[in-house]
């Protein structure tokens, strides 16, 4: 199955109808393929880990620096505000960053129904404000909007983790509206507000396709300060350095973008890359990887634990795990469940979450959060610090 | 050889063992210049890196280079900034033309 092709015969694509996810049409391709297809070793997340941890060089663990900065208590878990789920690794776009390793080729990893309804049955016994759906392009689920409408439904704050282009491809022109009348916040990758930078990190074209999106967005009433209405930009950088202030360069960008291109947007999120998947490939593949795992662990900004996404955020892989972010989800670090009598934590699952026990957890951390901790902080919903 | 070590650029606080106050009154006032002011701190990296080029001190580059990039600049707004350094290291050399020019009128027939 590692063709690259989209089988048209398998339930989880059936609805593509014949889309072409291989076709530059259907969005533009940085990497040719994932790097499973590939069957690099950097696929392994046991590989990546061990990677992160020699290039750290002396750096201590991220547990123990917290610790020793006197932030150990604001790594406590708080009250589940953020319910995230990934909807499976197929993407139309194979961008050269991606933490996830996602593209055409990842299409048996798809979350199915029975997943989704478990979520659901999750959500509904927590307090979470938000579900935050991700991949992958996350719209390219079958059940989409099924979920969408279900967490609409239940007056959860639904966000929409977007790479634009797929709002360009067929089938999915509909969309902008669709999600406009749910009231559906939009958070679209941007990495850059000109081309250059953006097509190095996501693939030729990528900024035309994108800002022929942000266009349908704006058409429909995103971006106009109309909280039903939110489109945030999420920028992370396209290269190896951290990600910039906010609030200048969301000045800087509403100017830019507004100018050259008539485009209105509602705020800018900055995230720091993760050096994990892709982006650890091309950190080694460009001679990267010690200086910027140095430039991380130097960056440790104690202000920016308190608000770390692991703490309120609750992650669904799309085969069900359960993980206390989208990156230890890429990892393979899975959420602990209090240790039973003989001192075996147990993995957790969607179908028997537990809110109680996810309250008492001890959140998993590695090497690679200082990627979160670094210069303004770091997360899915921007700085931190 | 080169006289010029990579690793001294992120021991620059190191200056401060010779004289401390000062370095300390350095480092505040350099500190007060970078912050958002009147200028962004965008615009203010970009003016550095120029200058970085125009006194050819490879530390700064070394510095500017990744701030500009921090700050959320792209090349062509980089390499736009260091042929502003370029256009006033050549336009210095060629102003003074006019005094050379002076003297040729002066001299010559």
């Amino acid at each position: 199955m590692d063709s690259g092709l989209v089988h048209i015969d398998d339930p989880l694509t059936r609805h593509l109808d014949g889309l072409d996810l291989t076709d530059p049409a259907s969005g533009p391709k940085r990497v040719a393929r994932s790097l499973r297809a590939r069957r690099e070793p950097l696929a392994s997340p046991a590989v990546q880990l061990e990677r992160i941890e020699g290039a750290a060089g002396g750096a201590p663990d991220f547990l123990t620096t917290v610790q020793a900065q006197g932030a150990a208590a604001s790594l406590r878990p708080l009250s589940l505000g953020i319910f995230q789920v990934n909807l499976g690794k197929l993407c139309n776009m194979t961008c050269r960053h991606c933490h996830v390793d996602a593209g055409p080729d990842r299409h048996d990893e798809v979350m199915d129904r029975a997943t989704v309804d478990a979520c659901l049955a999750a959500l509904d016994q927590t307090t979470a404000h938000t579900v935050d759906l991700t991949g992958g392009a996350p719209e390219l689920n079958p059940q989409f909007e099924y979920l969408v409408e279900a967490c609409v439904a239940r007056g959860k704050h639904v966000i929409d983790r977007c790479n634009l282009t797929i709002l360009r491809a067929p089938r999915f022109r509909h969309l902008p509206a669709w999600l406009a009348e749910r009231g559906v916040e939009v958070v679209c990758s941007l990495p850059h507000p000109r081309a250059r930078n953006t097509d190095a990190q996501r693939g030729d074209g990528t900024f035309e396709k994108s800002i022929a999106a942000l266009r349908d967005l704006n058409a429909v009433g995103y971006g106009q300060g109309d909280p039903k209405r939110r489109l945030t930009l999420m920028s992370n950088p396209a290269g190896a350095f951290l990600a910039g202030d906010q609030a200048p360069m969301e000045r800087q960008w509403k100017a830019s973008l507004k100018r050259e291109h008539g485009i209105d947007f509602d705020r800018l999120i900055c995230l720091n890359n993760m050096p994990i998947s892709r982006f650890l490939e091309w950190l080694e593949e460009t001679g990267n990887t010690e200086a910027y795992l140095q430039r991380l662990t130097a960056a440790f900004n104690p202000a920016a634990v308190a608000g770390l996404m692991c703490r309120d955020t609750l992650s669904v892989s799309w085969d069900g795990r359960l993980f206390d972010c989208d990156f230890n989800q890429m990892l393979d670090l899975e959420l602990q469940f209090g240790a039973d009598a003989g001192g075996v934590a147990r993995p957790a699952r969607v179908e028997h979450f537990d809110p109680e026990a996810w309250r008492q957890r001890r959140i998993v951390t590695a090497r690679h959060c200082y990627g979160c901790t670094a210069g303004n902080g770091s997360s899915c919903g921007g700085a931190t610090a | 050889m080169s006289y010029y070590k990579a690793e001294h650029l992120p021991h620059f606080g190191d200056i401060g063992e010779g004289a401390p106050e000062l370095a300390k009154k350095f480092f505040d006032y350099y500190g007060a210049v970078f912050a958002e002011g009147a200028l962004t701190a965008r615009e203010k990296s970009l003016i550095a890196l120029a200058v970085a080029h125009a006194v050819q001190c490879p530390y700064c580059i070394d510095a500017y280079a990744t701030d500009t990039l921090e700050k959320g600049c792209d090349l062509a707004e980089i390499t736009e900034a260091i042929h502003v350094a370029t256009a006033i290291r050549g336009g210095a050399s060629l102003v003074h033309g006019l005094q050379t020019l002076d003297h040729v009128k002066k001299k010559g027939m």
